[in-house]
């Protein structure tokens, strides 16, 4: 069952107010007693919303977990800025192996922890879209199959950002990155089916999919607690906005996030083996452009003349998620 | 040493068979080496298998180019396949088949051996017998311990009981001891 | 209890004796009975405690491995040639990790053209991978070196590869003494990790080490390795002492310490090459040979004073680096750096062709003879009509077509009706 929606407002702002709610409900943030998983001092870029989202994840996973939690961790940003030797931002026992090997590295980790008896220790293997979707797929494939006991979060700001902006299967069409610039008419990266890691995820009929946006941070928490009372194979598919990669503004992370979903880009939703069991309706569906404008990365977009044809792409790909999840109730309808 | 070389098709019980014999000699206290070669084989495709048996321990590792003794467990290879290179000219040859040397063309070649140390025998059929199946390799075993007397009837027994649990075990063991008695009165009555 | 049996069977029985606590398994020709083996001992219980994981990849299962032995558990895997290849980012990332797994290779060769028989180019192609590699030359040898591996590993955190030659010894049925529980518990004790993930002490383990420490997190990889041509012999000898016979070690000289002519060699091959040793000391050749049991660490001093008084050394090789020459002949040179003597250099047994006692004397005769020149390759029973001809095919055409096919056509076995 969903977190259900309460919105408080103070007077001015849009600050939720935390100490309305019962403990349980409140973010794990708001506590003295939090982890600090990932922990200050780490190299993130300003406004990276990849690290937002880890921080809020790892947290509520050692929350939920009494502090009893190991990671293991692809190649990628998050490995690379938590980690600049001879600092480490991690307070948990974290393992950073290799590029494309996280799940399996996990997946290990687990039937270690399973041999000795351990079962208060509990598993996560993170990584970036491109250490997740391309060239790690093959293992988190292998590790859904085998419903091995660990929890998979991807951070996913579509592109293999890392590397400076190239572009991954996680990339969304139009997009520009440093290897699908348009050039002449081309008009970024290619219209493609995409790689729909969730909906794959849930095709292994594994106990847990879900997927989150770092503008909804409680509704992560949820999340990544909810998979941590489930045992078995676990997916969070997380969106995490790049401002450097995307060229947007750094205080606009979260805003972008916020867009994503309302736009029904980024469908919000969970799902058990196999079959969605809840979806995060839009508020107020807003057209693609509104979300894309401010990223320079689709700016090839809105030039002189606009390229109507492939915002009008977009926008039927936002519509199809928006009728496929049943992201709209029924006044809210297109 | 003596070396056996044991030809056949996938699927029909030839590296068991090497492996067995190897069991056999070992359970008398020898040195034993058994491989097979291989290859991508399907069933039905040639199989070759081969055993060393000696006093002492084996350390030659190289296919057995010159065989002491060759076992053929399916006569539709000859012709095919070169069966009997190497067979040393004191060399013994055992051959699953319900003809005679002669009627499978073998006469002239055959003649070079030593004859008391040649013979074919209606394996196939001693094993549908026993087994209700056509698998010969237990029962070319018995035939080889009469004929070459390197291993006893009992290590080849030993062996399969061991490897065959139960009444595969046994109704392999008694075709292998219907081919022992069925070698004996070959030998006893001359070869053909 | 010595038993007839399959080596395959026998090395899976030896290191369920080690009592692994992670095997991660994935099938490739031919070790697949070896994991096979290990996964019926897990299923009847006779290997337990053991979480068996049948992963999707030999990347995957190295890398299952890894996570297991961070975590503090036992891990073992196995693999081959291709699999070997494919993981072989994972061997990098385990030894500079510093954690002790052990793996067998079953040696087989590398692709293309895909090969499923035995040579060493697998081994030798991560000889530079940061894993201890040692040869057994038997099955017995090969499930005693699994023993001594574990308590190798642990000993220094560094991986371990067992390499034994497929086919040859994984599918041959030979007598092996497998040891008891007892004995094998008694050599090697539970495992207790230098670094462990545990959230009772958290540590990071991977972090990316940049120019200021590099080198010497590499230096002190290289440093423990060498500590290995001491811990080596250390534990041969502890395990003749517990077992009661030899295996392992760094080298193994057979009648070489009055020889003229010394022939080397890894794994299998010493057994056809120790028979020819007798035959030709029979006839009154001063001929010895020495098995190189660790090749890497390489054991260069003992390598040096094995063959040092030698006339002249012939380096049988499984394997070649192509565009140079020998690859344990390099090796060997190096150890005998300085000193007067004349190394051979013979590859053979590529992809499965048999090494034979005949081919083997004919060679010697030639090398005694001096009609091998020294500081050549030679390729032993190669066919070299058959080697020209394509070599002349590939000079007048541009499209000259796959070798292999081509080789075909010469042996008359292709219908080349579409040439």
């Amino acid at each position: 069952m969903p977190l259900e929606q309460i919105k408080f407002y103070q007077a001015g702002s849009f600050v939720a107010g935390n100490r309305l709610l019962t403990p349980e409900q409140r973010s794990v943030q708001a506590t003295m007693e939090r982890s600090n998983t990932i922990t200050s001092g780490h190299r993130a870029c300003q406004g990276c919303g990849e690290v937002l989202g880890a921080r809020y994840a790892l947290d509520a996973a050692m929350r939920a977990t009494n502090g009893r939690l190991i990671a293991a961790n692809a190649t990628g940003c998050l490995e690379v800025f938590s980690t600049p030797y001879p600092e480490s931002s991690w307070q948990l026992p974290w393992l950073h192996s290799l590029f494309g090997n996280a799940p399996a590295v996990a997946t290990g980790i687990a039937a270690a922890l399973k041999v000795k008896g351990r079962t208060d220790v509990r598993v996560i293997g993170q990584g970036g879209d491109g250490g997740t979707l391309d060239i790690g797929f093959a293992c988190l494939s292998g590790m859904f199959e085998r419903n091995d006991d660990v929890l998979y979060i991807c951070y996913d700001n579509e592109g293999y950002m890392n590397t400076g902006v190239q572009r991954s299967s996680a990339t969304p069409p139009a997009a520009r990155t440093a290897n699908t610039k348009p050039v002449g008419s081309e008009p970024g990266n290619v219209f493609g089916q995409g790689k729909n890691a969730p909906l794959i995820a849930m095709a292994h009929e594994i106990p847990y999919v879900a997927t989150a946006t770092v503008a909804e941070l409680r509704d992560l928490e949820y999340k990544v607690e909810r998979a941590m009372e489930l045992h078995g194979a676990r997916y969070i598919h997380v969106f995490v906005p790049c401002p450097l990669g995307w060229g947007c503004a750094s205080n606009d992370t979260i805003r972008m996030a916020r867009l994503v979903k309302e736009t029904g880009l980024f469908p919000v939703f969970e799902a058990e083996h196999g079959d969605v069991v809840s979806v995060s309706k839009i508020r107020r569906q807003v057209p693609v452009e509104e979300y894309l404008r401010p990223q320079k990365r689709f700016a090839h977009l809105f030039g002189d003349p606009p390229r109507s044809d492939v915002i009008a792409r977009i926008q039927a790909s936002a519509d199809r998620n928006i009728r496929r999840f049943g992201l709209l109730d029924e006044e809210g309808a297109p | 040493m003596f070396q056996v070389r044991i030809h056949g098709r996938g699927g029909q019980g030839v590296v068991t068979a090497a492996e067995l014999l190897s069991v056999a000699a070992f359970g008398e206290g020898r040195y034993a080496q058994a491989f097979p070669t291989f290859g991508s084989e399907r069933t039905g495709a040639p199989v070759v298998a081969f055993c060393r048996i000696d006093d002492k321990e084996i350390r030659l590792r190289e296919p057995i180019a010159e065989p002491d003794a060759v076992i053929v467990q399916d006569p539709t290879l000859l012709h095919q396949v070169d069966l009997f290179a190497g067979l040393v000219p004191d060399g013994y040859l055992l051959v699953n088949t319900g003809h005679s040397f002669a009627e499978l063309g073998l006469d002239d070649f055959l003649a070079r051996f030593r004859p008391e140390r040649l013979l074919t025998v209606p394996a196939t059929d001693i094993a549908r017998e026993h087994l209700g199946r056509p698998l010969p390799n237990a029962v070319l075993l018995g035939a080889f311990a009469a004929l070459t007397g390197i291993v006893s009837l009992e290590s080849v027994a030993a062996a399969v009981v061991e490897k065959f649990p139960g009444e595969t075990g046994r109704r392999n063991v008694a075709a292998a001891e219907a081919a022992y008695a069925y070698v004996q009165s070959e030998l006893g009555v001359g070869v053909a | 209890m010595r038993r007839q049996l399959e080596g395959s069977q026998a090395v899976a029985l030896g290191v369920a004796l080690c009592r692994p606590e992670v095997i991660s398994a994935y099938p490739i020709s031919p070790q697949t009975h070896i994991v096979e083996g290990l996964s019926d001992l897990v299923r009847t219980g006779e290997l337990a405690p053991c979480e068996y994981l049948m992963v999707e990849s030999e990347f995957a299962a190295l890398s299952a491995a890894i996570g297991a032995s961070a975590t503090g558990a036992r891990a073992y895997t196995a693999t081959a040639s291709q699999g070997l290849l494919y993981m072989a980012e994972a061997l990098y990332n385990a030894s500079g990790l510093g954690l002790p797994i052990v793996m067998t290779v079953a040696n087989r060769a590398i692709g293309a053209p895909i090969n499923i028989w035995n040579d060493h180019s697998d081994s030798m192609s991560q000889r530079d991978s940061g894993w201890i590699q040692l040869f057994a030359e038997t099955n017995q040898e090969a499930v005693d070196l699994h023993i001594q591996a574990f308590k190798l590993a642990e000993a220094l955190s560094v991986p371990v590869m067992v390499c034994m030659d497929g086919f040859i010894l994984t599918h041959a049925y030979e007598a092996v003494e497998i040891p008891t529980q007892e004995q094998v518990d008694a050599f090697l004790p539970p495992f207790e990790p230098r670094q462990v993930l545990d959230p009772d002490d958290p540590v990071t383990i991977g972090a990316m080490v940049g120019p200021e420490a590099f080198a010497e997190v590499k230096y002190l990889m290289h440093a423990k390795q060498m500590q290995a041509l001491d811990v080596i012999p250390e534990l041969a000898a502890e395990f003749s002492q517990a077992f009661g016979r030899s295996s392992g070690g760094l080298v193994r000289s057979y009648r070489s310490s009055d020889a003229e002519t010394v022939v080397v060699a890894l794994g299998s091959v010493l057994g056809t090459i120790d028979e020819v040793v007798d035959e030709l000391r029979e006839q009154g050749v001063k001929i010895g040979a020495v098995s190189v049991k660790c090749f890497r660490p390489y054991p260069l001093e003992e390598i040096r004073a094995a063959l040092g008084h030698a006339k002249r050394v012939v380096v049988i090789e499984k394997a070649f680096a192509v565009g140079v020459g020998g690859i344990v002949g390099q090796n060997v040179r190096l150890a005998l750096s300085g000193l007067p003597v004349e190394v051979h250099d013979v590859v053979a047994g590529l992809g499965g062709r048999a090494i034979t006692k005949h081919s083997l004397h004919a060679l010697f005769a030639d090398v005694l003879a001096g009609r091998l020149p020294a500081g050549r390759l030679t390729f032993l029973d190669l066919d070299w009509q058959l080697v020209e001809r394509e070599l002349q095919r590939m000079t007048e055409r541009r499209r000259s077509g796959p070798h292999a096919e081509n080789i075909l056509r010469d042996l008359g076995v292709v219908a080349a009706a579409s040439h």
